[in-house]
């Protein structure tokens, strides 16, 4: 696949890891905030490849693991109401809320549809005339926007059986609350890549001034992570805390602004529960008043309902960097990828869920 | 297990849920030694020989499909249960569970198609039966094969045989059943030359156990759970650890971007037409050679290799040169966007 | 969090900043074909341009000219390393 398989090519990686080895000259530790990059680098074993001193930590970077069990129950909720169906991206049906998850409401008689993209979710409100079809819609910036277009397209189609449960989340908010924390000491951060599509390179600007904190966007190939790993490493060896671009073919500066206007069109920010991280303000995305007849959540009057976290589960822990997940008792006992506890090990991107599966070598 | 606990359709995708069930019902009430080795059929002692018996249940969803439809998988699919124990098939039974309203014209193109498979292969369906459902309580059809085969005394084909040093060969490209199925579902349609591999592979069996007679220790076809759940369970069986490398196993390029697009991993999809076979190393390439030459093994190329442990790993040497850990499926693939 | 796969145009339909019709484009990526939703491209695309894709909304044009300036960065370097390693056994 062009501008996929030219950046797997083992012929760059190789030179590109001696350059990491010699540019490396203190023990780094490196959070990567993005769940994708957690799968990238699990996926193509990079890890191993990684020089001694060089800590990579996964961040809150999981849409999935970061959506609360209260909005899970919430979801179920809706799932389980008459005459209702309901569409969600693959990676939520078996995320636990504190009841169980979709899949098991769908096993109970729930209707669950596995689609690959919010207008497909509009799509069976269309094949389905008599039932209501409401889109269960986690995501980051990189999601947001296209569930806009999608609300945008039900108004001009005058849908009236169509509605989104918003779980959006915001990145910035987050990895500020995330900085705050004096325990955390990242030298460097690995920025999410297609995120970054939307909102541009920009947008770390502040966190890199305010934190001192080298910023560098990075795409999802070895070759990318690695490229962005050493801009880092550079960095931190001359002393420099500024935002660097790894990933310039899909991000720029100021990211796409059509697609910022149109999530800022439709959507409006309010605070959000995070699992593991508490309620962050403003780091959640609500569907705005004029759009409301779409909101799920005020047609079916849900009212989330804050609840505690799984006993002994680290993913809070985790999800921070502050804890890994062989720390955590839970892991790979009593919580597995079958029957998961905590939301790290639901997702596949999920930091445990890669722990699990990926492994490390040797 | 929780009172409260039902089936997840996880619990049919061939992965660890499936194993659990397996484990955890299935064998702690009807454990026996035959049932207990859990290999793709059961070889049972008559006295006068050895008889391979296996069966399997077909549900998959659309019934017609790339490449092929439910009525030739639940032959192909059978007769490779028997094949990869190296036996030679004999004859098939065929059950059908039909839901009342399935059109007569999709159940004589079915078993049109079944005729087709049955012909190709050579294997004869002597007994069948028929079951009616009320519509709603079923899904089209459902079809259930089993198959009984012989297996000459000196052939000892087991995933327990595999051992250290063994070349591990896959018979050709890795996910085209799987994918093909994924990208038919609603909401998903991609296009594309996407095409189920299904394919009976007895005669390509035959040909390497008589080519390199004793060299061929462990078959399996890596149908749900892909490639990656069949070593994993070959290497638990063998006690043994296998070491894969990404480049050799063969994908077709159209599979692979399918699966990029849909955020899926090959080693995981199911293969309807293909089968792993872990092989004395010294015979490797000629039975390679031999595969090549029938079209079930056109494309087939070693792909790895049998290590002495951690007992049940199977280690991936990555395209980009690292390496990991190759666990089993866990529950159904699903299109991920995350 | 986001995958999101580049794939090349092979047709265009609907008009930029004419939101009255859908904004819709066939991409293809070694022979698989998606229609894609280009309502939120930041630079309406042409025939033989690659688009990022998640799922099912072109998000970004790909910049081809720093991907290739990366690409040639790159086997500079690969170059470069070889060419010292030769360099090294003489």
């Amino acid at each position: 696949m062009k501008y996929v398989s030219e950046f797997r090519d083992k012929k760059y990686i190789v030179p590109l890891v001696d350059e990491l080895r010699k540019t490396i000259d203190r023990p780094l530790r490196i959070m990567e905030v993005c769940g994708t990059h957690t799968m990238a680098i699990f996926r193509h074993g990079l890890r191993s490849l990684m020089p001694e001193g060089l800590e990579l930590i996964s961040g809150p970077g999981c849409p999935v693991c970061v959506t609360s069990s209260a909005h899970i129950d919430g979801f179920i909720e809706v799932a389980n109401r008459e005459g209702v169906r309901v569409a969600i991206f693959g990676d939520l049906f078996r995320v636990p809320g504190s009841q169980g998850s979709l899949a098991r409401a769908q096993s109970m008689g729930a209707q669950v549809e596995v689609v690959y993209s919010p207008m497909d979710a509009l799509t069976l409100a269309g094949k389905y005339p008599q039932q209501m079809t409401v889109f269960l819609s986690v995501g980051f910036e990189t999601t947001i926007p296209l569930v806009a277009a999608t609300i945008l397209e039900a108004e001009r189609l005058k849908v009236d059986n169509f509605a989104v449960f918003s779980a959006h989340k915001i990145m910035p908010p987050a990895l500020t609350a995330l900085l705050g924390d004096p325990e955390l000491r990242l030298d460097g951060l690995l920025c999410p890549g297609h995120v970054s599509t939307i909102i541009g390179a920009a947008a770390y600007e502040p966190l890199a001034a305010n934190y001192r904190l080298s910023c560098v966007v990075a795409g999802f190939e070895p070759v990318d992570v690695l490229q962005a790993i050493i801009m880092l490493a550079r960095q931190a060896r001359e002393g420099r805390a500024e935002v660097e671009n790894a990933y310039g073919r899909a991000v720029s500066w100021q990211g796409n602004l059509r697609a910022q206007k149109l999530m800022h069109d439709v959507f409006e920010p309010v605070d959000c529960q995070w699992r593991g991280l508490g309620t962050i303000p403003a780091s959640g995305m609500a569907i705005r008043e004029p759009f409301s007849r779409f909101d799920a959540e005020k047609r079916f009057a849900i009212r989330l309902t804050e609840t505690p976290e799984p006993k002994g589960c680290l993913c809070g822990q985790i999800l921070k960097g502050r804890k890994s997940p062989a720390d955590c008792p839970l892991f790979a006992g009593r919580c597995t990828p079958v029957n998961p506890v905590g939301p790290c090990m639901v997702s596949s991107e999920g930091t445990c869920a890669a722990h699990y599966r990926f492994g490390l070598a040797g | 297990m929780k009172p409260t606990e039902t089936i997840l359709l996880d619990h049919g995708s061939g992965g660890r849920a499936s194993q659990e069930l397996i484990k955890n019902i299935f064998l702690s009430y009807l454990a026996n030694p035959v049932l207990s080795c859990l290999e793709d059929s059961a070889l049972v002692d008559t006295g006068a020989g050895q008889l391979a018996f296996t069966t399997d249940s077909y549900v998959v969803d659309p019934i017609f499909f790339p490449g092929g439809d439910i009525g030739e998988l639940a032959i192909n699919g059978t007769i490779n249960d028997l094949a990869m124990r190296g036996a030679e098939p004999i004859c098939l039974s065929l059950g059908l569970i039909l839901e009342e309203g399935f059109a007569l014209e999709d159940l004589k193109r079915v078993i049109v198609s079944i005729q087709g498979a049955c012909r190709r292969a050579v294997v004869p369906v002597v007994t069948g039966d028929t079951k009616v459902v009320p519509r709603g309580k079923g899904d089209k059809i459902f079809i259930n094969t089993s198959g009984i085969g012989l297996v000459d005394r000196g052939i000892h084909i087991s995933a327990k045989n595999a051992r250290p040093g063994d070349a591990v060969i896959l018979s050709g490209s890795m996910g085209d059943h799987g994918i093909t199925i994924l990208a038919q579902r609603a909401g998903i349609s991609l296009q594309g030359n996407l095409r189920s591999d299904t394919m009976a592979l007895h005669r390509l069996v035959q040909k390497m156990l008589a080519g390199a007679p004793g060299a061929v220790h462990t078959l399996r076809d890596p149908t749900r759970g892909g490639v990656a759940t069949s070593l994993n369970e070959i290497a638990e069986t063998a006690q043994v650890a296998v070491e894969l490398d990404e480049s050799a196993i063969p994908v077709r390029p159209e599979v692979a971007a399918a699966c990029e697009i849909l955020g899926m991993d090959p080693l995981y999809l199911a293969n309807e037409g293909k089968c792993l076979a872990l092989v004395a190393k010294e015979h490797a390439s000629r039975l390679v050679e031999l595969m090549r030459s029938l079209p079930e093994g056109a494309d087939a190329a070693v792909i790895g290799r049998v290590t002495k442990g951690p007992a049940g790993r199977v280690l991936l040497n990555t395209v980009a040169g690292g390496t990991r850990i190759v666990q089993s499926l866990t529950g159904e693939p699903l299109p991920r966007i995350c | 969090m986001c995958l999101a796969v580049p794939m090349r145009v092979i047709a265009v339909r609907g008009v930029e900043n004419d939101f009255t019709i859908p904004q819709v484009g066939v991409v293809e990526a070694q022979g698989i074909e998606k229609e894609v939703r280009l309502d939120l491209v930041d630079r309406w695309p042409e025939i033989g341009d690659y688009l990022i894709i998640h799922a099912g909304f072109a998000i970004h044009t790909l910049d081809a000219a720093d991907a290739e300036t990366n690409l040639r960065l790159l086997r500079e370097m690969a170059d470069g390393v070889r060419a010292g390693a030769g360099g090294e056994k003489q």
